[in-house]
């Protein structure tokens, strides 16, 4: 007696993102294997082709969920909306940004050349998922697909001792993150007897919790497994370490495609699924968003390695979006959504630039590489200006506009504290953005270093087109801004 | 009889999980895995997940401490390292102020919600140990199918990851750096990390 198998609904439609990102990594890894001499241009274009073909299918995707709403699909364990897409989105640039800037690096460094591009196919796909998932199980295999595959990158630069270092330190402390996330799960689990992020949010609004200790420690362990992720005080340590260390193209990617995948899968566990419970965890958020921004803005004032300064600036950067989640309202949520495509756009751009003067072997990352590099490279440092005045958050940038408006966030919730808190670290760090400036411009250039190759193409484009992208959004802050509004994350049963 | 199984079993769990810290050598280590794994087989009986027990032991028992162990024999066993080396000053009596806090804090969850650990019952009851193995699968199959899928990437990237290390390149490597070549002679515990 076998009784037929009822097999769960699929909208297809909504997993072409997740499948082009997982089929591309195939499929290459399949053709580089076989094939004996595949020409160099090749991996890196077919990356970049994947990761436009998201891009563009992502517009009728839109258009389709703004017109039948959101919805999930695969027993609830998956879900689509505008927040999910917007955040495909912002991944599949960081992976255009992070292959084209890869293109010259690795023949530069004398690498091998597929793998990077088959575990920034596969990284992408965890991050997919992670954006989309309904289910704190597919949640955990999402981020676990996107970090493994980033510890593996990590170590890429087979040639640096440095590097398997760093990659060393980002496994070991991200296995105990992990265990942290899935002890939280666990016990989020035995609270409300469901995995499922829709009926733990249903649960929770119909029911009171007599004894809710065990649900209150699971959403601390489910904020430290997160938390680490995307770099915020006290889970910040790794980050400075695995930056400089790693290859810099894949820095690239772990500053703009990780965080936005580790703030996303932030704001649909608290904000979505335990936003019954915002008192108990806001006040962690608001001391942790504080702790964050004046941490990472007083520390990255004394860095001397321009790769270290960029990491600390992305901790402050990941206290400022956490500043706009604490306030929980759709408001932040379009705040959170709109800094992180704009720091997406900030950090591969600034990246490309540290790519190519770090030089052959990818060790100069001092401020004396730095030196005089508006003389060397006036348009390369004209570029570099842009993106460091937007992540300062001077006006008429990007970064002012998104600064602005968790900001404004954090303000119509309450929390003028923290907003003063944040508008401080800000003014701190932008000490650091305008010390590297002042090395650029006003410092003699030192004797000995005085190399001014031609900059690779593929690096240049990224940071030119970064840099037009941060100048637009900040003298035309409308489109994106709205785009941001309308990506507002829901959670939908199936 | 249950509360006896039960109670024989969490010590078998808990001295294996002790002796696993405990233990200087590895190899007796891996061994107090296999104990603590064995013991949660029992609990996974004693809550009818017959098929969870049996891959418990023939997995995790069986399979996985004996990667562990061909590993530790590989590297060799004998290979003491030197645990009275502190790279960072202080952090051990403060990793077990941390540690104490998160267990105290485990504890008291157990302790306070004594009278209702799950705020919801489960979907739907086990039903008796027969049918687990025929819900399991249909589980997967239906209600968890793209989490199944899902690691057929993870599985990819893991297996691409182990190649794509395990490489070894020819021509020139970069030379250490010169901050660790410089105090190596001296302080080799302030050589990571620091720039200047």
């Amino acid at each position: 007696m076998i009784a037929a198998l009822t097999t769960p609904y699929v909208a297809w439609w909504a997993l072409v993102p997740l499948i082009t990102f997982a089929v591309a990594g195939f499929l290459l890894l399949t053709v580089a294997s076989l094939v004996r001499r595949l020409p160099a241009v090749l991996a890196p274009a077919w990356t970049a082709v994947a990761g436009l073909g998201v891009l563009l299918y992502l517009v009728p995707m839109w258009s389709r969920v703004g017109r039948d709403g959101a919805d999930s699909f695969l027993a609830g364990t998956v879900g689509v909306d505008r927040s999910s897409i917007f955040v495909t989105g912002i991944l599949a640039v960081a992976v255009i940004a992070a292959a084209l800037i890869s293109r010259d690096y690795l023949p530069r460094e004398d690498l091998p050349g597929v793998e990077l591009y088959v575990l920034l196919l596969m990284s992408a796909a965890g991050g997919v998922v992670m954006a989309s998932a309904n289910d704190l199980i597919v949640l955990f295999l999402g981020l676990e697909i996107l970090s493994i595959a980033v510890y593996v990158l990590a170590a890429l630069h087979l040639r640096r001792i440095e590097s398997q270092e760093a990659a060393l330190k980002y496994f070991l402390l991200g296995a105990f993150s992990s265990a942290f996330l899935l002890y939280g799960i666990a016990l989020v689990y035995g609270a409300t007897g469901s995995t499922n992020m829709v009926r733990i949010s249903a649960f929770l609004a119909q029911n009171v919790l007599v004894d809710d200790a065990m649900l209150l420690a699971g959403l601390g362990l489910l904020l430290v497994g997160l938390g680490f992720k995307v770099a915020v005080v006290p889970f910040h340590a790794w980050t400075p370490d695995v930056y400089q260390g790693a290859p810099t193209p894949v820095v690239a990617w772990m500053a703009a495609g990780v965080k936005a995948a580790g703030f996303a899968a932030l704001m649909r566990v608290f904000v979505l699924t335990l936003g019954t419970y915002v008192s108990d965890w806001r006040p962690a958020f608001q001391v942790i968003a504080a702790a964050t921004v004046l941490a990472g803005a007083v520390v990255a004032v004394v860095q001397t390695d321009v790769k270290r300064m960029l990491a600390y600036s992305s901790i402050v950067h990941a206290g400022f979006i956490l500043v706009g989640l604490q306030a929980a309202t759709d408001r932040g949520n379009s705040s959170v959504l709109a800094y992180l495509a704009v720091y997406a756009f900030l950090t591969v751009g600034s990246f490309a630039v540290v790519t190519v003067v770090s030089g052959t072997g990818d060790a100069s990352h001092g401020l004396d590489a730095y030196r005089g590099m508006g003389r060397r490279h006036p348009a390369l440092a004209g570029v570099f200006t842009v993106l460091l005045l937007g992540q300062a958050g001077i006006p008429f940038t990007g970064g002012f506009v998104v600064k602005l408006g968790v900001l404004a966030a954090a303000v119509d919730g309450g929390a003028y504290w923290l907003a003063g808190v944040a508008m401080l670290a800000a003014a701190v760090a932008a000490f650091v953005y305008l010390r590297l400036l002042v090395a650029m411009y006003l410092e003699e250039v030192p004797s000995g270093t005085e190399t001014s190759g031609a900059v690779p193409l593929g690096a240049l484009v990224v940071a030119v087109a970064s840099a037009v992208i941060v100048l637009v959004v900040g003298l035309v802050p409308g489109p994106l801004l709205d785009l941001a509004r309308d990506a507002v994350p829901v959670l939908v049963a199936g | 009889m249950e509360v006896a199984v039960f109670i024989v079993s969490a010590v078998v769990v808990l001295s294996g999980a002790l002796g696993v810290l405990l233990a200087r050598n590895p190899v007796h280590a891996a061994l107090f895995l296999v104990q603590t794994l064995f013991g949660v087989a029992v609990l996974f009986v004693l809550l009818d997940a017959t098929f969870l027990a049996a891959v418990q032991v023939m997995v995790y028992a069986g399979a996985i401490v004996i990667l562990f162990l061909f590993v530790i024999m590989l590297l060799g066993v004998d290979r003491a390292d030197d645990l009275g080396i502190e790279p960072i000053a202080g952090q051990r009596p403060l990793a077990a102020v941390v540690g104490m806090s998160l267990a105290g804090l485990l504890a008291t969850v157990l302790l306070v919600a004594v009278d209702g650990l799950t705020g919801a019952p489960a979907g739907t009851p086990i039903g008796d140990a027969g049918d687990n193995t025929r819900r399991l699968g249909e589980a997967l199959f239906t209600d968890m199918v793209f989490a199944v899928e899902l690691t057929a990437i993870l599985l990819t990237v893991a297996v691409v990851g182990a190649v794509a290390l395990a490489r070894r390149l020819s021509g020139p490597m970069q030379p250490l750096p010169v901050v660790a070549i410089a105090e190596v002679d001296d302080d080799p515990d302030e050589a990571t990390g620091d720039d200047s």
